[in-house]
């Protein structure tokens, strides 16, 4: 028989990297908001992910009803237990969402919805990263409840991995515009993406040491033959993206910076599944002690497998009704 | 009252102050979008350009308050998790796959269809166009089919097992199907179309009080009223049908509803009173003999049940159900008379002039969103001290969180709530202020628009 719960482990997380690989650049662009002036090259930054930014979303919201449904554990302890951060993510989403629409509805008061756009999209990427560190230190169960305290998230980790976030989303954001935009815009990005570039290098470093330090048994995964041996293409993969955006950021690439951004992405949330597998409320509830029953996975896996297609397929082709360049002028107001 | 600030209370008032604000917006989105299906449908059909401009000016409003609508939700999604734990853990092999289910079929379908709705008509044909028009609209009911079956289980369970305290799925049919789901599925998008309808016609009133030679404004007001006319009373019976659903299986909110406390025959209807749930009276009533049997039963001297029947802490909160259901039945019975009255406007040739038809109209605007709150009042508390039907009780599915978070968390969203959506419902006003005009820009902007001309399919942008 299949192992179900295992087949949804991996499409949860599936589904969490692909949310944070689409919000990551569309939430970029509002961190970027402050570190660009004029309001022309806003409105083409809004503007280029104007269409697309409601289905990005939607992954997050996947990923929060997929959990729901399918490990329902991990879902109701992960979230009672990061209450804090959660609600400030949710807030935030509600300002940088509505700031799509308002910003063109008010001109008088354009000023304040981009500081909503920019501070919504700063807060709620902070929180996902509070999240995601404070996943990674662990959340403490005891009879299917969390057993923790309140501000058992908040740790010099946790700050970091949210500090890591805001970081790695904006060179998301920046590769996003250097692909869409042209002209002054373009170059100022560019000059932009160095500084991001080597920021997340570093934060991946970072926390690449921090993460052991904290939990024994990942260190023995990754410090111990031949563990290390197996895992080594990890850390190598990442040094030669690393070098490989630096160059293609120096050379004035369009699409290539974007690229080897998204791999960096892809390869740290991949050292981070190696190093918690199988647990999927760290340090010990595993996928299999947090699932849903069979009747019930079997039930959602069916109409993931039909429906998850045809999703990807309409969502690429929204993607390319809009392809090419965003010019000052198109799309809203 | 005593533990007023206990962390349960707390827990449904923020549940209750979100999904309110929450449904507001879909009330209004799922009924503007298929209104928008059809302009778009008459436009292409008929090639007439006052259709293209009442799409235009209404896709603005829709873009507003579905991006506000999509906000609101994904807060809904997360505060199962975060308030409600025990209940999520509990439930989620059940609920969870309808929610999921949600996503997987309505809203990436609305998300995914949307951007090319609201900006591409420059960039794709008519025909696509129409056709992303189309799946946002379909995708707003399908939203509705799910949550609406997610909710109808928490109200009249069945097709589970209970193991090791979770609820479990027996018959995903049994499950999805579930008895009051058929009619609460009805009765909320005939809600939806109602609201969508009255809010319509309120702007075109306004605009016919100013201009009543404004074409667009006819046209509006015209499709709305016949909206009106048939489907006010469509919704009596389907509410009607509905109680009879809920008395089968909801005894003790129907009690609640009608006022009643004794079990007897030849029950009176309860018009106007004040239940008193310490007291179990109703004070001051006001009453017709032997009508509530007759409603409830069919007969004059059918049996119907009242709120003694239960242990005090089993019953509902009386005086908000009976009030909530009375707002609600006297709304529809408004729109009915509205409804009826168009006919008569219409047949006398008075629809577009008679001042004082259209400023009622433009009074009943909001009625819609009155009516569905009051509804959905009266279902959710009725329903209590459960959470799932007679199986679990609210206070055993809430977060084990203190109060203090709770609080802080719901005054968070009182404050933002307000101040957000207070903005963006002063936009939307705004929006409607403004008469159609004959250049009406589309949200894509003032940019002219290609695709005007029905044939023409614009060259795409080129890829670079
Ligand atoms: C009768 C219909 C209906 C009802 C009862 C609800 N919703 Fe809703 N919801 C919609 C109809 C809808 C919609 C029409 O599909 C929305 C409304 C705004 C929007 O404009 O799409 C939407 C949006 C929406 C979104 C954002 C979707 C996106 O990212 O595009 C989420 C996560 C939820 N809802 C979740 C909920 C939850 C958890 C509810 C219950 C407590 C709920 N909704 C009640
Ligand atoms: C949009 C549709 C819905 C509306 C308008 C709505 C409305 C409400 C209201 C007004 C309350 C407060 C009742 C009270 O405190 O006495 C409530 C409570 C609640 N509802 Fe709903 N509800 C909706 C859908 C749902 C769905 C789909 C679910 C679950 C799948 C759900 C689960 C709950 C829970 C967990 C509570 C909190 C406990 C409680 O106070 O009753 N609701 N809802
Ligand atoms: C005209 C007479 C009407 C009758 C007899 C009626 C009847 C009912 C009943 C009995 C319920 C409670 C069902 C339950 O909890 O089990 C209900 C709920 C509700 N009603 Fe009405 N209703 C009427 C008009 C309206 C109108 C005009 C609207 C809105 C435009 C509306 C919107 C709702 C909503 C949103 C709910 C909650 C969802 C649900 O349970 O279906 N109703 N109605």
């Amino acid at each position: 028989m299949f192992d179900l719960a295992l087949i949804w482990g991996l499409l949860i997380a599936l589904a969490v990297l692909i949310y944070v690989i689409l919000d990551g650049f569309d939430l970029g662009i509002g961190i970027l908001f402050p570190l660009i002036k004029g309001e022309q090259n806003r409105d083409v930054m809004m503007n280029s992910v104007a269409p697309v930014w409601d289905g990005n979303e939607t992954w997050l919201v996947l990923g929060g009803g997929g959990l729901f449904a399918v490990f329902p554990l991990a879902y109701s302890v992960i979230l009672t237990s990061l209450y804090a951060p959660l609600i400030a993510m949710l807030l935030a989403l509600i300002f940088r969402g509505v700031a799509f629409e308002f910003r063109f509805k008010d001109a008088r008061h354009k000023p304040l919805w981009d500081l909503a756009f920019a501070g919504g999209s700063i807060l709620a990427t902070f929180c996902q990263g509070v999240v995601l560190g404070a996943f990674i230190q662990g959340i403490e169960v005891q009879d299917r409840a969390y057993a923790g305290g309140w501000f058992d998230w908040l740790t010099p980790f946790s700050l970091f991995t949210g500090f890591a976030l805001v970081v790695g989303y904006a060179l998301l954001g920046a590769g996003w515009l250097v692909m869409k935009t042209e002209g002054p815009l373009q170059a100022r990005v560019y000059d932009l993406m160095t500084g991001l570039a080597a920021g997340l290098v570093f934060c991946i470093g970072i926390v690449s040491l921090w993460t052991p330090l904290l939990n024994a048994e990942i260190a023995g995964r990754w410090f111990s033959w031949p563990g290390l041996l197996y895992l080594s293409p990890v850390p190598i993969l990442v040094l030669v993206s690393a070098l490989g955006l630096y160059r293609a950021i120096r050379q004035r690439r369009e699409v290539l910076p974007f690229v080897l951004s998204l791999g960096l992405f892809v390869l740290s949330y991949a050292g981070l599944g190696l190093s918690l597998y199988p647990n999927i409320v760290p340090p010990d509830v595993t996928l299999w002690q947090a699932a849903a029953p069979d009747k019930t996975l079997g039930f959602m896996l069916v109409g993931a497998a039909i429906l998850l297609p045809l999703i990807l397929g309409y969502t690429s082709y929204a993607y390319w009704v809009f392809r090419g360049k965003v010019r000052p002028g198109d799309g809203y107001h | 009252m005593s533990d007023f600030f206990d962390a349960t209370v707390l827990a449904r008032a923020q549940f209750a102050f979100t999904v309110a604000f929450h449904i507001v917006f879909p009330s209004f989105t799922i009924g503007l979008a298929s209104y928008l299906v059809v302009l778009e449908g008459l436009w292409l059909a008929k090639k007439q350009d006052v259709y293209l401009r009442l799409y235009k000016y209404w896709s603005k409003i829709f873009a507003l308050s579905f991006g506000m609508g999509v906000v609101s939700g994904i807060v809904m999604s997360y505060q199962f998790g975060t308030n409600w734990g025990p209940f999520s853990d509990m439930t989620g092999p059940v609920l969870g796959p309808l929610l999921g289910y949600e996503v997987l079929t309505a809203f990436f379908l609305e998300a995914g269809f949307l951007g090319v709705m609201l900006f591409g008509m420059n960039r794709v044909g008519p025909k696509l166009h129409f056709f992303s028009t189309l799946m946002v609209g379909v995708g707003t009911l399908f939203s509705a089919f799910w949550i609406l079956s997610a909710n109808s289980w928490m109200q009249t369970p069945q097709g589970f097992a209970i193991e090791n305290g979770q609820f479990v799925p027996v018959d995903w049919w049994l499950i999805v199907f579930n008895p009051s789901f058929p009619y609460r599925l009805v009765h909320m998008v005939l809600a939806a179309y109602l609201t969508t309808a009255f809010v319509v016609a309120a702007v075109g009133a306004y605009h016919l009080l100013k201009d009543k030679q404004n074409k667009a404004a006819q046209i509006m007001f015209s499709m709305a009223m016949w909206m009106a006319l048939l489907v006010a009373p469509l919704q009596l019976v389907a509410g009607d049908l509905h109680g009879l659903n809920t008395l089968e299986h909801q005894p003790a909110k129907v009690a609640a509803m009608e006022g009643h406390w004794e079990t007897r025959r030849g029950a009176p209807l309860v018009l106007f009173g004040l239940p008193d749930m310490a007291a179990e009276v109703t004070h001051f009533e006001v009453a017709i003999p032997k009508l509530g049997s007759l409603i409830l039963t069919h007969e004059w001297d059918g049996e119907v049940q009242g709120l003694k029947d239960w242990p005090p802490e089993d019953r509902p909160n009386a005086a908000i159900v009976f009030w909530s259901f009375r707002i609600m039945v006297g709304l529809g019975l408004l729109m009915i008379l509205v409804g009826g009255l168009s006919l008569f406007m219409r047949w006398r040739g008075r629809l577009y002039d008679q001042p004082w038809f259209l400023r009622l109209a433009l009074v009943m605007g909001p009625s819609g969103f009155v009516a569905v709150l009051a509804g959905w009042f009266t279902t959710e508390v009725g329903r209590q001290p459960y959470l799932v039907y007679g199986l679990l009780r609210t206070s055993d599915g809430v977060s084990p969180i203190d109060a203090l978070a709770v609080g802080t968390s719901l005054a968070a969203f009182a404050v933002v709530y307000f101040v957000v959506f207070g903005a963006g419902i002063y936009y939307l006003l705004r929006l409607m202020r403004q008469p159609p005009r004959a250049d009406e820009p589309g949200p894509q902007g003032d940019a002219p628009l290609r695709a005007a001309g029905i044939a023409s399919v614009p060259p795409p942008r080129p890829a670079e």
